[in-house]
């Protein structure tokens, strides 16, 4: 391990980092520390370097015309600047203030040479050396707000070809760290057993909470390795009791499997229109009683049709459906009815609002 | 000390609350072991398998409360088989049999058995605190049970258990004469329950301080609730879903006016963001906020609800909150001291999602920030080595990028030196997990810094043994490590077999290492459990092959040998 060239690279191991491609210029100060130094070579210089001055100018990886000096931190302060405008100034002046923190002193001393219109004292740049090195490290820092979202996505979708390029880029340099075929292996892995490393419910909350159906666990484990039983809520149905009059059986419907009134409305069609037709005459359905059957169950959510439908909600009232957002109806729904609209005015109905009849 | 009479150095020692500081003075001399064993009451068990309950209660006979842990950490992903063990019913067992009177009993990553839970109410006549943490194996029939029999219960706390829930009543099983509940909790189930039980409970509960609610319970039952417990502290709300325009909700409104002592405020697994106006007037006293399990409230709400929130300490969010949210986190919660940011669509990649300057705004905000979960999507160095900085006081960082092997989003270089940084800098760190691109040299600065690391979590890092071995000889408090997909082989695994003794165990999965180099190990060290875990679906293996990769080794210091409950897929070797 302490034969191999590693380890005197761990200063110049920083340096080595920057592809040769970039326009970054680096301060090679040339110390090279063998053997019982080691420790220093790991050093992280985190405090005011003592002999080592970084100065890097700006990468034009991602926006060529860009050159200004600034410092990372710098940059993360201008993007927040700009975004966040719309916070109150004590804020921002509280971000500036944290004296005790060196970035932040920083900021205050080199607004001035951004290039992005900061707001700050204009002087100059000769406490940059104060900085830890590690914060000179620049990076396209222009309408950074926006670059997260490239790079992001960029990172995103040329992951893989990045990271083939970097590998090249790097591994004749690091050479304390093994050739990259065994990192290979490793990368963009599919769906793994155990990763992300988040528990199982949280996997599908985001579906759980709009009302579409819940995905199907994506991450391959195998049936015998998660618990017995369904994780999430989301995948048992909602299913509520639906009776119809004049129908002495009932059926019931799984509610999550709709999201809007009118699929309702046409599930709860589909699934009468066939006992209806039964119990109409003692022909069996058929084609001749679609059109009276299609009639009589359309119009169920306005006033058109013969039948209306209506809820029992959670405090035992009996509603009209369709006057509450749906994932309200959702939560409050006990049981579903279709009425004859004939006997709507025979039954006390709660209204939705203030004026509420208990039964 | 020698002088003194037992009951002196007994006094004493009741100043001890610490676990670790009671142990430490049981190793000053027999005489200090004795008094000290006969003094205990609270006992923790970080790893079930290392010792048997008949020790525990030979040492202990005047043991009061018990924690204990049963499956490793990555079982919360999926990795440990249902069927691998930590049950507790032996331990309720040997306790039954016992003349202990046990009062409390804590469990995590534990199978806990309705008959278990029967037993315990049946057995012990001053129990009064039970907390299972990411349990399964029960019913809602064992809590039934607990109900029907504890009759001095203070405290229910069911913390994301898998609960085969039968519905209703079990809650209605709190005879009427259960007056002391200080903390009920039953947020993880998943199926009804009686409000108007639930209600009755409440208002025969004087000294209720904590309550947490599931999904089922609607808007209008809060709103009674509160009206009965307006002293609550900790609530965690149903489903918070209802018109705004109505009466309840308006009634909502003026009751949380009356719970000036809300501190802790968590739940909405269901959540209408038009009521979320109704909790603001709270919102400045809260020092805890939980909305890791609030899909429904999107970032612009969020935003709206932690503005008022100046006062928080501990900040469970999700995601979908963004960079620009956790900006104002920061200049919002100068207080805090721990955030966990959950990933909402963790199998995708969200737009709302955050990145590296999100946690740099954090940390210059909240300097007082030492303990952090963060998932995101992209890091960098040198947001790394700027949140190493202005936060040197992390005491656990768990950053997760959601493709594990990602490298610097603008360098495209492995993040080495970030958490080289953070190591380097925050010196009191115990807990770490990587992610990203990393090679062996961040193992290097972690073995140099990490001087009082107890737990590593690392996946999809290094590139040879080195990285592991680094670890083992730098991190002299290192207490569990655990390790999936990396490049590390027998030769890491064995060249300080000695070193497990100082742990309390080991993980590795879908590493290097071969069924050869643990059979080594296990005959090296017979003070150790070396499991191979054999899942059903790969390659049979074959136990004569030495030479093929294991899957799954998982290694643990114990007193007493192989465990018997072991299932046929475990070998211990």
């Amino acid at each position: 391990m302490e034969g191999s060239a590693g380890n005197h690279e761990v200063c110049p191991q920083f340096l080595d980092f920057v592809p040769k491609e970039r326009e970054w210029l680096v301060n090679r100060d040339g110390q090279r520390r063998h053997g019982p130094s080691e420790e220093k070579e790991l050093e992280l210089r985190l405090g005011p370097p003592g002999n080592q001055d970084w100065s890097m100018r700006d990468s034009a990886r991602k926006n060529p015309g860009d050159k200004s000096e600034s410092l990372l931190s710098l940059g993360y302060f201008s993007s927040m600047s700009s975004m966040t405008q719309n916070i109150s100034n004590g804020s921002q002046t509280q971000m500036f203030s944290a004296s005790k923190n060196p970035v932040g002193a920083v900021i205050s001393s080199s607004c001035s040479s951004s290039a992005y219109g900061y707001r700050g004292k204009t002087q100059h740049n000769q406490q940059q050396t104060k900085v830890p090195s590690f914060l000179q490290l620049n990076s396209p820092l222009q309408g950074l707000p926006v670059m997260t979202q490239e790079a992001s996505q960029r990172c995103c979708t040329e992951a893989v070809d990045i990271q083939s390029a970097e590998k090249k880029a790097f591994s004749p340099s690091s050479a304390t760290t093994a050739v990259p075929n065994s990192s290979q292996k490793r990368t963009a892995p599919g769906p793994v057993v155990g990763w992300p490393p988040v528990r199982s419910f949280r996997k599908n909350l985001a579906s759980s909470s709009s009302s579409k159906p819940a995905p199907v666990s994506q991450n391959g484990v195998p049936d015998k390795v998660t618990s017995r039983t369904p994780v999430e809520t989301c995948r048992k149905g909602l299913f509520v009791k639906i009776n119809m009059d004049g129908l002495p059986i009932g059926r019931k419907v799984d509610l999550k499997a709709y999201d809007s009134y009118e699929k309702l409305s046409s599930a709860v069609d589909e699934l009468f229109r066939g006992l209806i037709a039964a119990q109409k005459d003692s022909c069996p359905a058929g084609i001749q009683n679609k059109q009276e059957e299609e009639k009589a169950l359309t119009g169920l959510l306005d006033s058109s049709g013969e039948y209306t439908l209506v809820y029992e909600d959670n405090e035992g009232d009996r509603m009209l459906v369709g006057d509450v957002p749906w994932h309200m109806f959702i939560s409050t729904v006990k049981r579903l009815r279709v009425l004859k609209r004939s006997e709507l005015s025979a039954l006390s109905l709660g209204s939705s609002k203030q004026e509420k009849v208990r039964h | 000390m020698n002088y003194f009479p037992d009951e002196v150095l007994e006094h004493v020692f009741d100043f001890l609350t610490s676990h670790r500081d009671r142990n430490a003075v049981s190793l000053v001399c027999s005489l200090w072991y004795r008094v000290e064993r006969f003094s205990r009451q609270r006992v923790f068990i970080g790893n079930c398998y290392a010792i048997s309950p008949e020790k525990l209660i030979k040492r202990f006979p005047g043991l009061k409360s018990l924690t204990l842990k049963g499956k490793h950490h990555f079982a919360d992903f999926n990795l440990v088989p249902y069927d691998w063990g930590g049950y507790v019913q032996p331990w309720i067992e040997a306790l039954a049999k016992s003349r202990i009177g046990l009062e409390e009993l804590r469990l995590k990553r534990m199978v806990v058995s309705d008959e278990s839970l029967e037993l315990l109410s049946r057995s012990f006549a001053n129990f009064k605190a039970l907390v299972l943490v990411s349990c399964e194996g029960f019913t809602t029939d064992g809590l039934a049970a607990i109900a029907a029999n504890c009759r001095f219960l203070r405290e229910l706390d069911l913390q994301e258990n898998e609960i085969d829930d039968h519905s209703g009543h079990w809650l209605s099983c709190f005879p009427d004469s259960c007056t002391s509940l200080t903390s009920l909790n039953f947020a993880c189930l998943k199926g009804e329950i009686n409000s108007a039980s639930l209600e009755r409970l409440v208002a025969r509960s004087p000294n209720l301080r904590s309550l947490r609610l599931n999904r089922s319970v609607p808007l209008e039952t809060l709103q009674k609730i509160l009206v009965q417990a307006p002293l609550l502290v900790d609530l965690g709300t149903g489903s918070y879903v209802h018109d705004p325009d109505s009466e309840t909700y308006n009634k909502l409104k003026t009751t949380i006016l009356t719970c000036k002592s809300i501190r802790n405020l968590s739940g909405f697994l269901e959540v209408d963001p038009r009521c979320l106006p109704a909790i603001f007037p709270i919102c400045l006293n809260l020092t805890y906020l939980n909305l890791s399990y609030a899909a429904g409230i999107h970032g612009s709400e969020l935003i709206k609800l932690i503005r008022r929130c100046a006062k928080l300490q501990r900040l469970w969010i999700l995601d979908c909150i963004g960079d620009k949210g956790l900006e104002v986190v920061a200049s919002t919660c100068n207080e805090l001291q721990e955030l966990r940011v959950f990933p909402s669509d963790p199998l995708g990649i969200g737009h709302d999602a955050v990145t590296e300057y999100g946690l740099v705004a954090i940390s210059i905000g909240c300097p007082k920030l030492h303990s952090l979960l963060y998932f995101c999507q992209q890091m960098t160095n040198a947001a790394l080595i700027t949140v190493a900085r202005n936060c040197p006081n992390f005491i656990r960082f768990r950053l997760c990028i959601l493709d594990p092997t990602k490298p610097d989003a603008v360098t495209m270089q492995p993040l080495d030196d970030g958490f080289g940084a953070i190591v380097q800098s925050c010196k009191f760190l115990r807990r770490l997990s990587l992610t990203g691109l990393l090679t062996d040299q961040v193992f290097r600065y972690i073995g140099m810094y990490a001087e009082q690391l107890e737990m590593l979590s690392v996946a999809f890092a290094g590139n040879s043994d080195k990285g592991m071995l680094y670890v083992l000889n730098g991190c002299k408090k290192l207490r569990k490590l655990e390790i999936m997909d990396c490049p590390f082989g027998n030769g890491a695994l064995l060249s300080d077999a000695g070193k497990y003794e100082t742990m309390r165990s080991l993980w590795m999965s879908s590493c290097e290492i071969t069924l050869s180099g643990c059979k080594t190990l296990a005959k090296m060290m017979p003070r150790l459990n070396v499991e191979i875990i054999n899942e059903h679906d790969q390659m049979e293996i074959c136990p004569e092959d030495d030479g093929q990769r294991v899957g799954k080794l998982y290694l643990y210091r114990t007193l007493v040998g192989p465990r018997k409950d072991a299932p046929e897929f475990v070998w211990n070797l």
